[in-house]
């Protein structure tokens, strides 16, 4: 029995910061010094704090590492595991009281979340079942099989109020009765796991952190709902995560957790994997259908839904990661515990990926209700560099841009929308000052651009003419009937597109219109960008009085703009800036001026 | 579509990974994953040579390929630059690190250089928000980049290439 876990972050950002070399210095730390019985090195799946990565747990005493480099493993074993001493330099510093803080319990980042759909992330080994079975995992498909009736699970997952985390919000329980009374020999459960958002990596945290809370969750749809079949759609471009999936399904398959007869109880179910190949669309359940029968990914007309008429024209429900993850933990506790979570009818907790301009970047799990200020202040703690909020855009493309008057509304499903937001699958980008919301909401209509499958004329061209309207504007050429036309539009689009897609692009568009018309004004009427951004309705000069011919500008310039000599005033040539803002960011006497 | 045949040794593995998934025209996508895998990228004649094997039009397969962004026709560099543009990178300033990748090497997105050494494409978010702007580079992921990295970062697989 080892008796100290050195927990090392897998997640992708700290994996980016060298975590894997981390992990296998401690190994061989470990080796050298002859711990390894007492010492085990496990790779987890995401902290979430992304902020302060690469993040080391130390268990049992809970210690919490942050900002560990490779070359601190030797003093981490050393001190904390043979002295019993902390590394005192590696804890997080509380940023008010500037104390160390030694569990991250205490952080303010992790003390305000809800964790059920990232129960073990960050807790367990990914690759091991045991550890997953030694935290109530498999217990729940168990429970149902052996004592409740299909009805009776359906019913605790309707009467738990759980509704689709993928964006839509549809009552899972309600699509899973219906698929159960679709008639068929053969129905399918699918998991959505292509995750498209440019902003959002909550299904790959869980994937990658907690394989078998899916695979578990699918065996239980697949119970209530009658099939013996499951496929995993997921994103070719998750490689880490698609090979713990591989793993774990091995695991359950050689655990008798998965295949035939499960537990003795003549309940078989199998699992597959299919591989998405890049394309946002696919998002929406009917596009992904017929991505995974080897076609393009384009949606069609609903109804019928795919609990009638799905995969292969068999009744297939389908639900994405983070709704699946939530199910073990409601059979387990029972429907009444979630469904004290929340608000009235949005029940339990939200994962989002909270990221841009905030402080704590990282992966948060809160419940449904926390309002946007508790997130992004004591959670996300502010606002970078000390600068202004602006706003917060969630939904990723399908989704909008809240302002402040938004920032102590309780985040549900319902209120989303009625700010002209949504909850989409839980990205949450904060924005500054410094952001122009004309351009982001271009940046969501480029996106949208790339990723229409084309097959309605509304989303094809009336994206396309929305994201040329914006690029007049952001060009300094827009009137005030172009504003205007964005909006008629934009409503056209909303209302006419055949799915999803189509029907939430325009929310970028209107929701800025709607929270930040001043700026449109702005780029319009006085042809200026008042956050500064737009490279057309700005100009880079020097100001003379306080040029201290530095040199740190013309060394930095990408491309030669800049000329002058040590100690001489410097000028910028406006025919060949690019606008890049580097001289900007590097001079240290305030001396660029942008207008 | 063009004429070019196929090589014979790809024209083996068409078929090879074609009957492994049993000819099913349903297993496009993932016949489709595999030949791209394997040879890099999925030329016209490939694609001919899958359809023959599937018995579906080449017009199906082409469809397949065009729609969606993971398949390419064309060949990548040797090093595959991929510029994250997910928001949170863009918010951070991603878009001035691609403009500055496409300015010292010549190209536009989704192209490879002459030498076939660099190609340059954009990413919609690889999960590490908290560094951005991200790159990736093969396996190797740049975090908080900068556009004045950028030539480091050239240089870095250039001298790689020189040996």
């Amino acid at each position: 029995m080892t008796k100290t876990h050195i927990f090392v972050c897998g997640g992708i950002g700290c994996r980016a910061m060298e975590s894997e070399q981390l992990r296998k210095n401690f190994q061989r730390e470990i080796l050298v010094r002859g711990l390894s019985d007492e010492v085990q090195v496990v790779t987890t799946g995401c902290f979430g704090f992304c902020e302060k990565g690469p993040l080391v747990k130390i268990l049992p005493d809970q210690t919490f590492y942050v900002q560990v480099s490779p070359d601190d493993a030797a003093e981490i074993v050393s001190e904390h595991i043979i002295h019993q001493r902390k590394v005192e330099r590696l804890l997080y510093i509380d940023p008010e009281t500037r104390k160390r803080v030694t569990e991250s319990k205490d952080m303010d980042f992790y003390k305000r979340q809800f964790r059920i759909a990232l129960r073990n992330c960050g807790v367990i080994d990914p690759d091991n079942i045991e550890e997953y079975i030694a935290r109530d995992g498999y217990s729940a498909i168990a429970k149902c099989l052996t004592e409740y009736t299909p009805e009776k699970v359906i019913d605790i997952v309707k009467k738990s109020g759980l509704r689709g985390r993928g964006g839509g919000g549809f009552p899972t329980g309600l699509k899973w009765e219906i698929t159960r009374k679709s008639e068929n020999s053969q129905k399918y459960v699918v998991c959505n796991a292509d995750e498209g958002d440019p902003g959002a990596f909550m299904d790959r945290s869980i994937l990658e952190g907690d394989p078998h809370s899916v695979i578990e969750a699918m065996a239980i749809c697949g119970y209530c709902i009658g099939a013996d079949k499951g496929l995993i759609y997921i994103r070719a471009e998750y490689p880490l995560a698609i090979k713990r999936l591989k793993r774990a399904l091995q695991q359950a398959v050689d655990t008798g957790l998965l295949g035939r007869d499960i537990l003795g109880t003549g309940f078989n179910f199998e699992i597959e994997i299919r591989y998405g190949a890049g394309a946002f669309v696919c998002g929406e359940e009917t596009a992904l259908i017929h991505s995974m029968e080897g076609c393009r990914g384009e949606p069609t007309f609903k109804p019928p839904f795919p609990s009638v008429e799905g995969y292969m024209g068999k009744p297939t429900n389908v639900n994405n990661v983070e709704t699946f993850a939530n199910i073990p933990v409601i059979i387990n506790k029972g429907a009444e515990w979630f469904s004290a979570i929340g608000t009235e009818k949005s029940k339990g907790t939200k994962v989002f990926a909270l990221a841009g301009k905030i402080n704590n970047v990282g992966l948060i799990e809160v419940p449904m209700g926390t309002t946007l200020r508790e997130i992004i202040y004591d959670i996300g703690g502010g606002i970078k560099d000390g600068k202004k909020f602006k706003a917060v855009q969630t939904g990723g493309p399908s989704g909008g841009c809240l302002s402040e008057k938004y920032l102590d509304t309780p985040i549900d499903y319902d209120n989303l929308i009625e700010a002209g937001s949504m909850m989409g699958s839980g990205g949450m980008i904060v924005l500054d000052e410094n952001d122009c919301m004309v351009s982001i909401a271009k940046f969501y209509l480029g996106f949208t651009l790339d990723e229409s499958c084309g097959k309605c004329a509304p989303c094809r061209i009336g994206n396309k003419r929305l994201y040329e309207k914006l690029d007049k504007i952001t060009s300094g050429e827009g009137t005030m009937e172009d504003l205007v036309r964005l909006k008629s539009l934009s409503l056209v689009i909303k209302d006419t597109s055949l799915c999803g897609l189509g029907q939430s692009s325009p929310n970028p568009v209107l929701s800025t219109l709607t929270n930040f018309y001043d700026e449109y004004v702005a780029h319009v009427k006085e042809k200026k960008c008042p956050s500064k951004q737009c490279k057309d309705l700005i100009n880079f000069t020097i100001i003379e009085d306080k040029c201290t011919g530095c040199t740190l500008c013309f060394r930095n310039c990408p491309v030669e703009a800049i000329s002058g000599e040590k100690s001489k005033i410097h000028h910028i040539h406006q025919d060949k800036c690019i606008k890049c803002g580097l001289c900007y960011s590097k001079c240290k006497f305030e001396a660029i001026l942008i207008e | 579509m063009t004429k070019t045949q196929l090589s014979e040794p790809a024209e083996i593995l068409v078929k090879s990974i074609c009957a492994r998934y049993k000819n099913d025209e349903h297993e496009l996508i993932n016949i489709l994953h595999e030949l791209q895998h394997e040879l890099g990228h999925l030329p016209a004649e490939l694609q001919s040579a899958v359809a023959h094997e599937l018995h579906i039009p080449v017009s199906k397969i082409y469809g397949v390929v065009s729609f969606y962004s993971f398949f390419t026709m064309l060949p990548k560099g040797k090093y595959q630059i991929s510029v994250c543009l997910g928001t949170a990178c863009y918010v951070r300033g991603g878009e001035l690190v691609l403009e500055e990748f496409k300015r010292r090497l010549n190209i536009k997105t989704g192209e490879t250089t002459k030498d076939g050494v660099f190609s340059l494409s954009c990413i919609r978010c690889v999960g590490a928000c908290g560094l951005a702007p991200v790159v990736t580079i093969g396996e190797k992921v740049y975090g908080r980049v900068s556009p004045q990295q950028v030539r480091r970062i050239i240089d870095e697989y250039l001298m790689l290439e020189e040996g």
